[in-house]
This record gives structure tokens, sequence and C-alpha cells, in this order.
């Protein structure tokens, strides 16, 4: 999280891209100019189901403000059940996130293709701008990790 | 725990021409990315890819003694392998190379500079972060079996065999009926052209059992299949024909006196019967005969044994039993083809109830020169001459119930228009009416071909679905559909209807699919390793899919993915050593409990349990350990996560090096 | 048209069916044994429906004519169920003159165990106008 000298919120955001679909998908949006605010950071990782959810749980405690996970579309995934498994594994993420007071906002798992540049820029933009709307994220942050 | 020394990393930035420089401050990255733990030289340049910005990075590391380095450029999909030669050129493992994608997700997405040299240097950062906990990886190798392994002896497998072997490999084909020729061998004339499908079948039949690269087991089944891509160790059970295939001529003596001769003949879709001893159809490869058990009197009784008395060779060994057949393979091919849906479900269309109500396929028996009515067309109740047929299209394709397939067969539209075709050029006075739904006819001269079925041949084509048919008191059946386009309901009076069959993989592909660790989808088809750029390879490595069992097919479409599974078949066997992915998983013995859970959710079968003695902070003691076969390991990282004890871990993106590109980026 | 809209989602409420699912085989209507008597064939009304195109069905006899045999149902290889559709549009006449002549009192005297009970409803819905 920051907040610039306009008082803005600018928020933290990690994306986890699978290798083969959403991050060539996030590469289709940039070399078709598709814009999107800068406060994405994509982590690459060789497929969604490597996305533990103590990653999730790590960036919220680091500070993060949203966390996207994108994978390959059920079905089409590299590693033919990858997507299945990290779908399974956010499920159970999310309801934790949700009993834990978290708003569900904040997390987001998504189906970007390597044809869907746009998709994802678009994906993007409506992420940032929710999470924008959620604030800062108080709940789950480790003052101790703050220096 | 492996002690990482003390990095010494180098960052390079990229202008990329203005790409990256008209949007990043290029040389505050640098400056900035300077200060973080670790590096200790940093620089820009044009252009990092060129022979000169490669030169840089090459001097940069031996001066410099880096351990690493960090190149803030464009995707890593476009320019990672071409840094990780230039670091491996200049002694450095390849391994130690970490992109930071400042083009694509940076530069060329925002407009703003200030907002880009922000996140440049964040991206940067994180990069330097994940590689400080790299680590040198060293990529196996494995040794491969020059051989391969064809399970189906259809044209699919046929085809992929002798192209295998026609670039010199061995290769072995694994039949589970008494003959390989699989249903082409059935069919009577082939689309669009109309030659005649044992013409253009048995010669390859022919050449597949001349070729001394080739070996048949006909009458075989695969019962087990272990190991990895170029070294799998198969089981072939070659079933007992209660012959001594070594003396048998093939004279065929046995079958004709054979007494029992009631068993419906399979090859002729049970149109006809046969006798206990049998050879499938007189072109059949081996042309040795097989005792179906249930038949033989002998069996039965004990008492026959004729055949064995009229054999001139003494072929005939009723002892004879199953033999196991252990070979080792560097590749396998799955080509086990289809079968037509069972249509007993489809009770409206009476196919239960009247012998004149026939499959396709039958029809194709009926049509053919060798059938059992020697390719002259009767009804079959009867054996009189048709004066009208009706052709019902997708009966079991496109469907939603249970006894429907959800897919286009694909080929009914084609062979449809064949029969109905040949039936009106061979007599004139029949009538042939088409109930379809659409017309699918994609592919070279297949539309024109489906037009003169219609145009030269007076094939009625009728737009819309039958609902019902019943058998009159005449013995003539009574045909109720719909003309959707004329909105009126007809009543047809017709010798015989024929369905055109859905086709669905043949039930053998779904233990085989375990038993290869391929995936198969839910209709059964094998799943392809990508559905267009991949299409003949499963997403096990060294397993290759050809013809129907990956999804309905014509021949054409056959024989060509069949060449085009031998292609990656032969690419994979010349090798004499595979190099594998080295980001593999890799299990920490002394953390593993061997509860078995990555090995549930491994894609691969990667994975499996070996009882090791360990030495834990003093105590030995022997476990069940998970050990990960990193020539099969695809590194997708499933098993990292469901390792309950974090045992687990991924190498190239482990759990400790994303957690710091997550920290780096909170930060 | 907003009434049009209004009566379609009415219709596919109460009827269940999508009609999006039909591929147009015009199996429906190949089966119908009412066929012959009817204005609207089952598969025109499976794509009157979906087009909105519903006031010609709640004025046409054919809604009367369909036995509610179920073969559409039985034999449509898309599960569309043309006959639930045109149970709807019947309802959606009897709600429209808003007068039901059947109560719920008089059900239990009509019972009869052998009948189905898709059948006694649609037979009560047509004959109770």
């Amino acid at each position: 999280m920051q907040i610039n000298e306009n008082g803005e919120f600018r928020p933290t955001i990690v994306a986890f891209c699978c290798n083969w679909c959403s991050y060539a998908g996030a590469d289709l949006a940039g070399s078709s100019r598709a814009s999107y605010p800068a406060d994405v950071k994509i982590i690459r990782v060789p497929c969604s189901c490597r996305v533990n959810p103590m990653f999730i749980l790590r960036a919220f405690e680091r500070g993060a403000d949203g966390v996207i996970l994108c994978g390959c579309h059920p079905g089409d995934c590299h590693y033919s059940t990858g997507n299945y498994y990290a779908r399974r594994r956010m499920t159970m993420l999310f309801g934790m996130l949700d009993y834990l007071g978290i708003e569900k906002e904040r997390t987001r798992v998504e189906w970007v293709s390597a044809a869907e540049g746009a998709k994802f820029s678009a994906t993007m933009n409506e992420f940032v701008s929710a999470v924008k709307e959620l604030g800062p994220n108080r709940k789950l942050r480790d003052l101790r990790c703050k220096n | 725990m492996e002690v990482n020394e003390l990095q010494k990393i180098g960052v390079f930035v990229c202008w990329c021409g203005s790409n990256i420089a008209g949007t990043v401050d290029v040389a505050k990255v640098a400056e900035t990315l300077k200060n973080e733990p670790g590096v200790v030289f940093s620089t820009d340049y044009q252009y990092m890819c060129s022979e000169a910005g490669q030169l840089i990075i090459k001097n940069a590391i031996k001066d410099n003694g880096l351990t690493g380095i960090v190149v803030c450029s464009c995707s890593p999909r476009m320019h990672e392998a071409t840094f990780r030669k230039t670091a491996e050129a200049a002694g450095l493992n390849p391994y130690m190379v970490e992109i930071a994608n400042v083009r694509e997700q940076c530069s060329w997405i925002h407009k703003d500079m200030e907002e880009g040299t922000e996140k440049a240097i964040i991206l940067g950062r994180s990069a330097v972060a994940k590689l400080n906990l790299n680590t040198p990886l060293i990529a196996g190798e494995n040794p491969v079996t020059k051989r391969a392994l064809v399970i189906g002896g259809g044209i699919a497998g046929i085809q992929t065999a002798l192209d295998i072997a026609d670039a010199g490999f061995e290769v072995d084909i694994v039949e589970k009926k008494q003959t390989i020729g699989g249903k082409m061998a059935q069919l009577d004339k082939t689309f669009p052209t109309l030659d005649c499908a044992a013409c253009i079948l048995t010669p390859k039949m022919v050449d597949a059992s001349a070729n001394d690269k080739i070996t048949l087991y006909t009458y075989s089944e695969v019962d087990n299949v272990s190991g990895f891509v170029g070294n799998f160790t198969v089981d072939i059970r070659k079933k007992a024909r209660y012959i001594n295939t070594d003396v048998c001529t093939g004279c065929g003596a046995c079958t004709e006196k054979c007494p029992s001769r009631k068993t419906p003949n399979e090859f002729n879709m049970g149109l006809d019967t046969r006798s206990a001893i049998f050879i499938p159809f007189a072109q059949a490869i081996p042309n040795i005969p097989s005792i179906d058990k249930n038949a033989c009197l002998h069996f039965k009784t004990g008492k026959c044994g004729i055949c064995q008395k009229t054999c001139g060779v003494n072929a005939i060994d009723f002892e004879q039993e199953d033999e196991i057949v252990t070979r080792e393979y560097g590749a396998i091919v799955a080509a086990t083809g289809f079968n037509p849906i069972k249509v007993d479900k489809f009770d409206e269309f009476q196919y239960s109830q009247s012998p004149d109500v026939v499959t396709s396929l039958e029809l194709e028996r009926i049509m053919n020169a060798a059938g059992p009515t020697k390719g002259k067309l009767v009804r079959p109740s009867d054996h009189k001459h048709p004066t009208d047929m009706v052709f019902i299209q997708c009966v079991g394709s496109r469907g939603e119930s249970c006894r429907e397939k959800g897919y286009c067969s694909k080929i009914c539209c084609m062979y449809t228009a064949k029969h109905a075709m040949l039936i009106r050029d061979k007599y004139p006075d029949v009538n042939v009416h088409v109930f379809y739904i659409d017309v699918r006819t994609p592919g070279k001269n297949f539309d024109e071909f489906y037009r003169r079925a219609v145009e030269e041949y007076g094939v009625d084509y009728i737009k819309g679905m039958v609902g019902k048919v019943s058998t009159r008191s005449n013995g003539r059946l009574l045909v109720q559909g719909s003309d959707l386009l004329a909105n009126e309901q007809l009543l047809l009076e017709t010798d015989m209807v024929v369905l055109a069959t859905a086709i669905e993989p043949d039930e053998s592909v779904k233990d085989l699919a375990t038993m290869l660790t391929a995936s198969i989808d839910t209709n059964n088809f094998l799943t392809e390793a990508h559905a267009k750029l991949r299409p003949v390879e499963s997403p096990t490595a060294g397993v290759f899919l050809s013809g129907v069992c990956q999804g309905p097919k014509d021949i054409p479409e056959t024989v060509a993915q069949a060449g085009a599974a031998a292609s990656k078949v032969i690419g994979l066997l010349c090798k004499d050593k595979l190099i594998a992915n080295p980001c593999v998983a890799k299990s920490e013995e002394l953390l593993c409990s061997g509860c078995s859970v990555c090995a549930n959710v491994c894609p691969y079968g990667a994975i499996t349990y070996e009882e090791k003695e360990v030495n834990d902070h003093g105590v030995r003691e022997t476990r069940r350990l998970a050990q990960v076969n990193s020539a099969v390991c695809q590194g997708c990282g499933a098993c990292t996560v469901a390792c309950p004890s974090g045992a687990m871990d991924l190498q190239g993106f482990s759990t400790r090096q994303i957690m710091a590109e997550v920290d780096a980026i909170c930060k | 048209m907003s009434e049009n809209t209004n009566l379609k989602e009415s219709i596919l409420r109460t009827s269940g069916v999508n009609p999006k699912k039909c591929m147009k085989c015009g199996k429906c209507s190949g089966t119908c044994p009412a066929f012959d008597e009817m204005e609207y064939h089952p598969h025109q009304f499976v794509a009157m429906v979906e087009k909105g195109n519903i006031e010609p069905l709640l004025n046409s006899k054919s809604l009367y004519y369909c036995l509610t045999c179920f073969a559409c149902v039985e034999r449509c290889p898309r599960s569309v169920e043309p006959a639930k559709l045109v149970e709807a549009v019947r309802l959606e006449v009897i709600r429209q003159q808003n007068q039901n002549h059947l109560t719920a009192n008089d059900i239990p005297a009509k019972l009869d165990s052998e009948i189905p009970q898709q059948a006694l409803v649609s037979a009560f819905r047509k004959y109770a106008k």
C-alpha cells in the first residue's frame, strides 16, 4: 500500500500467472499495448497449482492489498489438471479468508489464455479498481514486517 | 538444508531501443538496483540481446566473478534462453539467470515515466530477491531405448509403425484381435474417391508383416506399463490361440471341418456365423486361425478334436496358455481406435426389434463383396431386394442424454453420402432418403461429394429427424419423421433403415490410459498435450496418440496423424540421451512422511516410494520416502502444495524463492 | 416488446426449459402423434418461444391438441423438453384468464393411483377451460 502526495491510495497487487497461459496472456496485453495500472506486479509460476495458499497469505501479511491468481482455462492446463487443483485450493482459502473477515474482493482466481491479452488487461483494471474501492488491507498486515 | 554462498549478482538493464527506455528511466533502475542485497554490478545498455550486449554480460561475469545475473528486459518467453546461453558461455550455470520483464509487463503498458520506472525497479528487485536463493541446476540425462511400441493394429497403428520402421527403428504392434487391419478392413469403399478399402489397406498390412523392423503381436494385449520416457517396460499378454503359430500354414482345412458353426461372426457384425476355429477374413494377417474357447466343442465337452485330426502339420495345441512377453521401449503410441456405440437403447428406431434396421457398419458388411451377402444389397429379414431405404443421421451423436454422445462423430455425414451414392449407382431402382440435422462436410472434395450424391444420384435429403420407426404387417418398415423445411410430418414406407451410429473410443482405452498415466476426457478420448500445438502427443512424455483414440476422424486424417505421431517418435528415438528439464520437484528426505499425497496429485506418475534408511539427527531408521523421477516430472508443482509436511519443493521455483519475490514486491 | 420478454421469462421459468439448447433437428415433430392436428408443431413451439413470439401460441388451438404424451421429451437428443414448454404456455393462458376451474379441494376425489400425476395435472388444465 502506498498513499501518494495527492492522498490517492495506490494499492499493491500481486498477480500469480502460470507460465503457459496467463503469463503469455500478460505478454500479449503488453505487446498489444492494452494498459492496466502499474500497481499490478506479476510473479511467474510454472502452473497455477504451484501457488501455495501460503503465498497469498504471505502477500497479505507483507502488505499486499489484493492478490489475483491467473491460470489456464479449465481443461486447457499445460499439465492437464493443475488448474483444477488450484481452483479447489483457492476455494478452501477463500472460505478461510471469508471466515477471517477479509473482504472477498481482495482475492480472485481468473482464467486467462495466452490469446486473451485484452481480457488480461480488462481483468486487471477491474480488479485494481475493486481493490481501490475497498481501501488498504489493514486486517492481515503484520506490522512487525514493516520497518 | 543447503546453504547458499553469498551471491555476487550483476544487473543488466536493457533499453530495447526506446521500447523500454521510452517510459522507464533505465539509468535510475540500474542505479537503484545496485543497492539491493547481493548486487555487486549494475549497468544499462541499448540492446542487451545483441552481440555487443551479450559481450557486456560475459565480461561483467568474468571481471566481477558474478555468481548470477538479472536481466531487466523483455519477456523471459522471448530471450530467457538467449541469456542462459550467454551466462553458460561465460562459465555460469544457466539457471543462475533471472529475467525481470520490464517491457511487456511494464514499459509497454504504462505511459507515465515515474510510474514505469518505479514498477521496473520493483520487478528488478523481485528478480534479485529470487536470484539470491537460486542454486545451480544441472539437467539430468537418461538413455533412450531405441524401440517403439504401437498399441492397436488398425490403419492408424499400421501407418505409425510403417513410418517409424522406415526411419530404421524397431517397432512392435500389439493388436488385441486375431488380425491387424482394424475397422478399415471391414469397410467396403472409402470416401470421397470410392476406392475399395481392402485394395488400399491390405497392401499396408502385408508391408507391416513383411517389414523386418516390425514385430506383430496379434491376439495380444498390454498388461502392464512401467517406466518413463525413453525407458518404458511393457508386459504384453499373448493370448492363447491354441495353435502352434510356428508350424501352421494357414491352409484353413480345420476351419472347414469344424462342426461348431453357430457363433455370430464378429467381423461381419453378427450378420452370419463362423466356426469355433476360425480366421476372421481371407486377407487376415497373420493368416492363422485361432480357437474360440467358448464355442469349441473340445473345450466344452472334451470330445471333438476334429481340427486336430484334420491338421496336416499338427499345429493344434489345446494345452496352450497365455504367454507374457516383457519388452523395453523408448516410446509408446496409442492407436486403440473406436467402436460404434450400442444402439439397443434407441427403441424408437426398432433396432433390437427388426433385423431390417441396421447400423452403418453392418451395411458396410452387406455392401462388401467379401461380406455375408457377397456384396448384394438385400433386406436381412428375408433376403429380398429393397426398393426404399431410409438413412437416419446423428444416431447417438450430438445428444445430451445418457444414451447419447455429446460430440459430433464427424465421419457419419460422409459415409452416409457414400452409402447413398453407392446404392443409387448400383441399384437405380432403390429410392434413398436421408434424414439429416446438419450436413457437415468440411474436407477436401467432401462437399462436392455430398452434392454429387444429391445432384447426380438423386438422393433425397430431408432436413429433419426421424421420431419413430415401426414394423408394418406387410413386413416393411414405417418411418415417421419430420421435414422441417416443408413443415410437414412424413410417413415413409421403407424396406431398410440404416442408423448412422455415433462412434466411441474402444473400451480398452480406459485401462490403458491408467497404465500410461495418459489422461482421457469425459468421453474417454485420450487427451492431447495441447489442443492446437501438440495434437499428437499425450501430456505424458514419451506417449503419443494416433487415430480415433484422440478424437473422431476419417481415414485421411488418421493417416496424417499417424505420420505425425511417427515423426514425433522418430524425433525421440534418434536421440541417444534425453536432457531433462532441471526445474523439477525434489523431496527433502528428512521432512517426508511417506503419506502418498504427492503421488496422488501427480499427473505424470513421476513419484514413487522407496524404503530408505535415513539419519535423522543421529537416529538411523528405515522410512518410506517419496522419490521424484526427474525424467518424468514436468515441473508443474502440484505436489509441492499438496505435501502436508513441506518436504516437496520445486527446483527453480522453490517456496523460498517465490516467497522472496512476494516480499520484494510488497516491500 | 417488454411485455413479450416478460411473457417469455415467465414461460421459461414455469417450464424450466432452455430453448437455446435446441439444435433444430425436428425429432420432436417427427415423433409427435398429434402433429397433423397442430397449427404450430412442437419444433415451432420451441423456436417461437425462443424468439419471444408468444402471442400466436397463446391464441392457437395447437395448445390443446398436445396430448402430453411426452414422446418429444423422451426422444429429444438435446433434452429441450418441448412438451413442458407447451404445458407452460397453457398455464400462461389460464393465468391470464385468471379463471382456474380447479380448486385444491377437488383434487383428492379425482385421484386415481394408476394415472401418472403429470398427466392428471395436464388433463385438468386442459379440460378445466
